[in-house]
């Protein structure tokens, strides 16, 4: 953190703009060192897990019936033989250039496999934290406001169900009601049989590619799918954003500011919003981000309730696979997500709070 | 003097609690022109929540109760939410304690007082900001362009407490509560921010309630004085008349006073068995 020195006399403007401009520069390089820095340990991480899990990956290759000949040849192919430093070199390398490997389960490539799957997850999980926040935040808020009101006792019980009901069953009663009896969302799959395929993956999301292809029927068919599990996903963090929300409000309302607002003849909808809800802005960001990252990790419950071909199953199957390349490949995405989000939410707390900057 | 500019008559405030309703507030009366009131009183003696049930802020499950509480003829406790918020801030206004934790963290100070005008009265741009910096101004702040774009944590007490007078007069009330105005702040600035509550108030005609533990404070800047005891007054005079004090609860609040160049070694405890019943 830079301190900024009290300005008794304000220097010439533009020796003030290029001061800033600087600050900004540094405040860049800074943060993309780390950035690069959190990564390199998250991949120390998962190469390090790699080599103390009690997989042989050669033999995962070659099998258990191969010749010791046959062996050490794909221990040298793998590169297996190299000292572990040179290990770690070259698996970030291949990090860098995109190559997880193979999968032993699916048998294509890692990375493929997972620019597959993972923007199938992503895209659900990121309707349901829309959802979860759009509803979440708002209920929490209308809570807190009206603490000990009937309003407050129903959105802790709808609070919860979320906290209490079991991921697949609440997927199952969905599909039973709004799928197979009332039909107002599409079933299992993230499109209907006759629609699969037609859209050539650009970034793997259907909702995204088929737009920009000018799709609308595939459009609206996949988001008639994505609805149901997005909204069952979205419950789950909304319970708990609504929860987190009404806590926050309550601390915050109690503050000497919110009286001082009111003093001043603020209306209620006003110091609710703007000087109860703008301080919590910043803790709320971060229980967001977790929930988020949370649901990127993706749910095997709700993917396979919903035939969902996410990073969850995906992940499962190759650890009970002992498919390592896989396995760490996916760990890896997962960790990125949380570094990314971890970062996004260091940023949004200077945006939103002075005291940060 | 004038009609009054407020009427108090047997005022309640009482909040549940485990084993009953407590009452904090016990039937308190008293009128105010356009003159400095000081309400004297220990902690938990129902000064503060009397201010507050003046603007009507005690939240539920508090209850006000009052034979009488009409400020300029109105009846506080008739008023509805609405008709409330018409009165807070552009009529009667109130000073809180601590710049600290009064001052909304996420606004600039600009904001916050600029929120205090437009609430009130719908102006121009370009009007609303040079009313700010008048204001500033008046409360002796002497950089306002600077100091209206900073947030509270980057100034001092002492100045956070100017910039909450700045808005609490801003709209320009009739009656300004001061609630411990200068508890928070150090001895160095206490008589510079009051200074500036008297020399504003007097200035505008204003009323001015001032609520504090501090009776050499109060009997400095009001001309009347309550001393208030366990929600009841104890004790009403003019400002120069304290030492005339009849109450042992005042009396015994006065002896405690500490003068400079005096040779006592111990002050004295108040004997509270003189005139409490509980």
């Amino acid at each position: 953190m830079t301190t900024e020195q009290p300005a008794l006399t304000s220097p010439p403007p533009e020796k003030l703009t290029s001061k800033r401009t600087r600050r900004q520069i540094s405040a860049v390089a800074t943060f993309l060192v780390t950035l690069f820095l959190t990564f390199l340990g998250l991949l120390a991480i998962t190469f390090f897990i790699g080599r103390v899990i009690p997989i042989d990956p050669v033999l995962a290759v070659v099998g258990d019936r191969a010749t010791q000949a046959q062996y050490d040849a794909a221990k040298i192919a793998m590169g297996l033989d190299q000292p572990l430093y040179m290990q770690f070199i070259s698996y970030v390398g291949n990090v860098f250039t995109g190559n997880l490997g193979m999968s032993v389960s699916t048998g294509r490539a890692v990375a493929a496999d997972l620019s597959r799957f993972f923007p199938a997850t992503f895209e659900m999980a990121t309707l349901g934290i829309l959802i979860g926040v759009a509803i979440g935040v708002p209920l929490g808020v209308t809570a807190a406001a009206r603490q000990g009101s009937w309003l407050d006792q129903a959105i802790r019980v709808v609070g919860l169900l979320g906290y209490s009901v079991p991921a697949f069953w609440l997927g199952l009663v969905g599909l039973a009601v709004f799928y197979a009896r009332l039909r107002w969302v599409g079933g299992p799959g993230r499109l209907d049989i006759f629609y699969d395929g037609l859209v050539t993956p650009i970034t793997g999301m259907i909702l995204i590619d088929s737009l920009v292809q000018g799709e609308f029927d595939i459009f609206w068919n996949a988001v008639w799918h994505i609805v149901l599990p997005a909204s069952v996903l979205g419950f789950f963090s909304l319970a708990y954003i609504a929860r987190m929300t009404r806590s926050f409000m309550l601390d915050q309302l109690s503050q000497e500011f919110v009286t001082t607002a009111r003093v001043k003849g603020v209306p209620e909808r006003i110091v609710i919003w703007r000087h109860a809800f703008n301080p919590i802005r910043v803790p709320l960001i971060t229980v967001i981000g977790l929930s988020y990252a949370g649901l990127l990790e993706g749910s095997v419950m709700i993917e396979t309730v919903f035939s969902w071909p996410g990073i969850g199953n995906y992940l499962t199957t190759a650890l009970l696979n002992a498919d390592m390349n896989a396995v760490l490949g996916s760990t890896l995405v997962i960790g990125a997500v949380f570094i990314v989000i971890n970062k996004v939410s260091d940023v949004l707390y200077r945006v939103l709070d002075p005291r940060a900057r | 003097m004038s009609s009054p500019l407020l009427e108090v008559e047997n005022l309640r405030v009482s909040f549940p609690t485990h084993s009953g309703r407590v009452e904090v507030v016990k039937g308190l009366s008293f009128t105010l022109g356009r003159e400095r009131l000081g309400i004297v009183g220990e902690s938990g003696s129902g000064k503060s929540m009397t201010g507050r049930s003046i603007l009507k802020l005690i939240r539920k499950p508090g209850e006000v109760t009052a034979d009488k509480l009409r400020f300029e003829g109105i009846d506080i406790l008739d008023q509805n939410e609405k008709q409330m918020r018409a009165i807070r801030g552009a009529r009667i206004s109130m000073v809180m304690q601590d710049p600290k934790f009064s001052l909304n963290p996420v606004m600039t100070v600009g904001e916050q007082i600029a929120e205090a005008l437009v609430t009130h009265q719908k102006l121009g741009r370009k009007e609303v900001q040079q009313r700010i910096l008048d204001m500033l101004v008046a409360v002796r702040i002497n950089d306002p362009e600077r100091v209206a774009k900073l947030y509270p944590h980057e100034v001092s007490g002492g100045m956070g407490q100017r910039i909450m007078i700045a808005m609490m007069l801003i709209p320009e009330p009739e009656l300004l509560i001061a609630d411990e105005p200068t508890s928070a702040l150090d001895v160095s600035v206490q008589a510079q921010v009051l200074d500036i509550i008297d020399d504003l108030v007097t200035r505008k005609g204003m009323g001015l309630i001032l609520i504090s533990h501090d009776l050499a404070l109060v009997s400095r800047y009001c001309d009347r004085i309550l001393v208030m005891n366990a929600g009841r007054v104890v004790e009403e005079c003019a400002a120069g008349q304290l030492d005339k004090a009849q109450h042992p609860y005042t009396r015994g609040l006065l002896a405690a006073m500490p003068v400079i160049d005096e040779t006592r070694d111990e002050l004295p405890v108040l004997d509270r068995t003189q005139w409490a019943g509980t």
